[in-house]
């Protein structure tokens, strides 16, 4: 009996990897084999040109260089709400256990609204005060939509810091902010990069929330008053189009969106693992 | 006691609704080493966590009574807690070395309680591994990660930055519960030679460990202070019947 159950479950975890995996490689080949013929330098390097969406010349520099303005502002603007709150939770507001979990309870509530609905508000707010669609107003939406996400990533990883070590640091005579930054933020270094990470990815990688407050444009943007286009929305306005070579450049955005990404990680990895070295293993 | 370094008065503590510390009256005296031993649960590790407020932060503490330190008020105050906590430092039951190398390690104490000069702060680290026998084993490797140490040599790494902020009091958690019986001796040896010096308070278990080093004894049991006086009368003439019993072994 005690053989079936092993052999039963050993058989769903290889499942579950095998599907998982495969899934994966599945997305990859089919963007690689359908966009790949069409990636080129010119793609990369060009704005577009008239006609580019009827398959004329141009490229997606537009997009691109939006996307990595727009995921970059809204990651560090993250960041610096996130960071503070996270270490408040698990260091000044630790000992009030209930407001912390209640808190907590409110941000997985936030990670699961969809962006199209914060997107959906932001732009409520930007008819009320005339605003046009612009850098600024995509980068505080996505900003602030990838908050929770953040919080309650780094928050995870303060939570595993043994309390010994926070109360030796205390004992020192350390405030809570140098505790905070000396030692928490020291001790879970990778942590806080895999949040920054799952941050920007979600911010790169989002369509919903940009499409009412950065626009769409064919220019790279010169100022955060300028809407902007980003990669998602490229491949969303391409991948609609009745024109096969147009839709073979859609998923030739799709693959370089997802290049960006794994240089992103690779580097960022790379990095943390330098900070990694000090990283007390309890 | 005429000069006695902690002074605690009717000190009552709950945490939510547990009754943890019932009326504790005691007179630590300065410059020696005063050991409470008692079952475990019975508040040891509480009242020493009381005395520098890392009791602050518990969620659902409330104290009443006073604790003073050279006669100044550690308990009721809202001002000083980074004074208090540099000036009774704590040992944990096992090492929490911080997550920067071991230089580091102790210059941070250097650092927090204000010293900042680059040029000062190695003479005074060198020092301080030296006060916890620990220069010898390091001096090559000052720059490695705390964590590349073993435990023992991470616990003195840990007495030698508790120093480094210069406490009058070392607040000690079971310190060698976690540790290989030579790092254990070299900590109650450390603790010997720095009783002139600093008033020291230890938790322990090691009854054995107790009778070695303690100057005086505190028996604890269920939140209350059975007995305190000196060692020597402790161990030869215990007057209290439950100390009697759990130094015979009776209850563990």
């Amino acid at each position: 009996m005690k053989r079936v159950e092993e052999i039963f479950f050993r058989t769903l975890m290889y499942g579950a990897v095998l599907v998982i995996t495969g899934l994966l490689f599945l997305i990859i080949y089919s963007i690689i084999s359908k966009g790949a013929s069409s990636l080129s330098w010119e793609m990369v390097s060009q704005t577009p040109r008239g006609g580019y969406y009827f398959g004329k010349e141009g490229g997606i520099l537009n997009a691109i260089i939006g996307s990595l303005y727009l995921s970059a502002g809204a990651t560090a603007l993250a960041f610096f709400i996130s960071l503070p709150v996270a270490l408040g939770m698990n260091i000044y507001l630790a000992k009030y256990r209930r407001m912390v979990n209640g808190l907590r309870f409110i941000l997985d509530l936030l990670w699961g609204v969809p962006s199209i609905v914060y997107g959906a508000f932001a732009f409520s707010i930007m008819i009320m005060v005339g605003a046009r669609a612009s850098l600024m107003a995509g980068i505080i939406t996505v900003g602030v939509f990838i908050v929770p996400i953040m919080i309650r990533a780094m928050d995870e990883v303060f939570k595993t810091v043994p309390r010994g070590l926070t109360e030796s640091a205390l004992s020192l005579g350390a405030t809570f902010t140098e505790t905070s930054f000396g030692v928490l933020v020291r001790q879970c270094a990778p942590g806080v990069v895999t949040a920054l990470l799952l941050g920007f990815g979600r911010g790169i990688g989002d369509a919903a929330a940009v499409l009412f407050t950065t626009g769409y444009t064919d220019y790279i943007p010169g100022s955060l008053s300028q809407p902007a286009a980003t990669l998602p929305l490229a491949i969303f306005f391409q991948l609609g189009s009745p024109i096969e070579e147009v839709r073979e450049r859609a998923f030739a955005a799709a693959l370089l969106l997802t290049l960006i990404i794994l240089l992103i990680s690779v580097i960022t990895r790379i990095l943390s693992n330098r900070f990694n070295k000090n990283r007390i293993n309890f | 006691m005429n000069n006695p370094k902690i002074k605690i008065q009717g000190l009552d503590l709950h945490i939510h609704k547990q009754h943890i510390l019932k009326g504790i009256n005691l007179e630590i005296p300065a410059n020696k080493i005063t050991v409470i031993i008692g079952p475990s649960g019975c508040g040891k590790t509480t009242l020493l966590k009381t005395i520098n407020r890392l009791t602050d932060e518990y969620s659902g503490v409330k104290h009443s009574g006073s604790i003073t330190i050279d006669g100044i008020e550690v308990l009721n105050t809202r001002n000083g807690l980074t004074e208090i906590r540099q000036k009774a430092g704590l040992l944990s039951q096992r090492p929490y070395p911080l997550p920067m190398s071991i230089f580091n390690n102790v210059a941070y104490g250097l650092k927090i309680s204000g010293r900042k000069r680059k040029s000062a702060l190695r003479p005074r680290v060198e020092h301080l591994l030296r006060m916890a026998s620990l220069w010898e084993e390091v001096k090559d490797r000052l720059n490695d990660p705390a964590a590349s140490l073993s435990i023992g040599q991470q616990q003195r790494l840990c007495l030698a930055r508790g120093l480094a902020v210069n406490p009058d009091i070392i607040l000690a958690d079971e310190p060698t519960s976690a540790l290989d019986p030579l790092s254990s001796q070299a900590i109650e040896q450390k603790f010997q030679e720095l009783s002139g010096q600093y008033t020291i308070v230890m938790v322990t278990h090691i009854l054995r460990q107790a009778r070695r080093i303690a100057d005086y004894v505190i028996f604890m049991y269920l939140g209350e202070v059975i007995e305190f006086g000196s060692a020597e009368e402790f161990f030869s003439n215990p007057k209290h019947e439950k100390t009697k019993a759990y130094l015979s072994g009776v209850f563990n």
